[in-house]
């Protein structure tokens, strides 16, 4: 890739993250939607699976999982270069966002109508999260094995570190995939329709 | 984490316990994680802008070098049959984990809980018009961000 595609690819990914950043309530869950409609359906980086597994990868490493997402997807699309434009697009806008209202903090302490704002806005964040969760539920469960991985995981969570929820879950995928292959049963990983190999034409051609 | 930053804090003396329940405060209230929102207020306090700065760069660097090396690591691995198998199995649970997140969300603005009002109930109809519109509307999170603060306004105050 020359020089200036480079630059292009890197500044793409600090501002698609830049944009994300100020929905990053609660959480990263609330940027789901969002890296779907821009990682996915927009630039083509990767494919809905694939945002599930960096989601999945980013809760299994120490950190915050909007970084983590993001300098996982940064780094997939641009090696170091990208993990770095990605992971200061996602933390500029909250960093500036967060010192203004420190600031801010002893004016807008007792405003009766910032308060009323965030009561309403963390209601939708609800909305939103489980958004997210309908999104990724569609490309994880694939069948029954993976529904009831699901049911069992959910109450799980109240009482396991999400580490341990992650490592279960992996063993839990291991074990399924091998018993049904041994039963003799057609395994399949993914949803059907795939659409894999189109995936980096857009960002091979950034660099032309 | 949270207790981890409050030690170290009062270890250093940089915050009282009373500024630093402020400091979280501020920091729920953002977008961002959490975590990272209350080292730069606390980097902010105690030394400035530079001081938020050094704190945040504290803060992203580990996360830049296990992220750096897991996907490294990952990407050479990724086109073996087992890998393939563990995220058949992790993909379900990252769902649990969202929908766990949304409930402890949920709870912690009390959008569910025992005693039923009239504010739980409003609360409970915001959500269902955000989830309409981001699913049958597919309107941008953003947007349904800045709508709900204006009904926010106009119904909470």
């Amino acid at each position: 890739m020359s020089m200036k595609g480079q630059w292009k690819t890197l500044f793409q990914l600090f501002w698609t993250f830049f944009k994300m950043a100020p929905v990053t309530f609660g959480g990263g869950f609330a940027m789901i939607p969002l890296i779907e409609k821009e990682v996915v359906e927009k630039r083509k980086w990767l494919t809905s699976e694939e945002v599930t597994d960096v989601f999945a990868l980013s809760q299994s490493v120490p950190g915050a999982v909007a970084i983590n997402s993001a300098t996982f997807i940064g780094h997939r699309i641009a090696g170091m270069k990208g993990a770095m434009a990605a992971m200061m697009g996602v933390s500029l806008p909250t960093f500036l966002i967060v010192l203004l209202l420190g600031i801010l903090y002893f004016f807008i302490q007792d405003n009766p109508k910032i308060e009323a704002a965030f009561i309403s806005i963390r209601a939708s964040i609800v909305a939103i999260i489980a958004f997210a969760a309908i999104k990724i539920g569609k490309t994880a469960i694939v069948d029954k094995s993976t529904f009831i991985i699901l049911i069992v995981g959910l109450p799980a969570l109240f009482f396991v570190q999400p580490v341990l929820a992650i490592l279960a879950g992996a063993i839990a995928g291991i074990v399924s995939i091998s018993i049904k292959r041994k039963l003799g049963y057609e395994v399949q990983l993914d949803r059907k329709e795939k659409k894999e190999e189109t995936d980096f034409e857009p960002f091979m051609g950034a660099g032309i | 984490m949270i207790p981890v930053i409050e030690s170290e804090v009062s270890q250093h003396g940089w915050m009282t316990t009373q500024q630093f329940t402020d400091v979280i405060a501020i920091s729920g209230m953002s977008p961002g994680p959490i975590t990272t929102n209350s080292a730069i207020l606390v980097g902010y306090s105690t030394a400035g802008l530079a001081g938020a700065i050094s704190s945040v760069l504290g803060i992203l660097l580990p996360a830049i070098i296990f992220v750096t090396v897991i996907a490294t690591f990952f990407s050479k691995l990724n086109h073996y049959p087992i890998i393939q198998s563990m995220f058949y199995g992790l993909r379900p649970i990252v769902t649990s984990l969202i929908l766990f997140a949304a409930i402890s969300f949920a709870l912690s603005n009390h959008l569910i809980g025992l005693n039923f009002s009239w504010h739980t109930i409003s609360l409970l109809l915001v959500f269902g018009l955000s989830l309409f519109a981001l699913l049958k509307l597919r309107w941008h999170p953003a947007y349904v961000i800045i709508l709900s603060g204006l009904v926010g306004v106009v119904f909470y105050s």
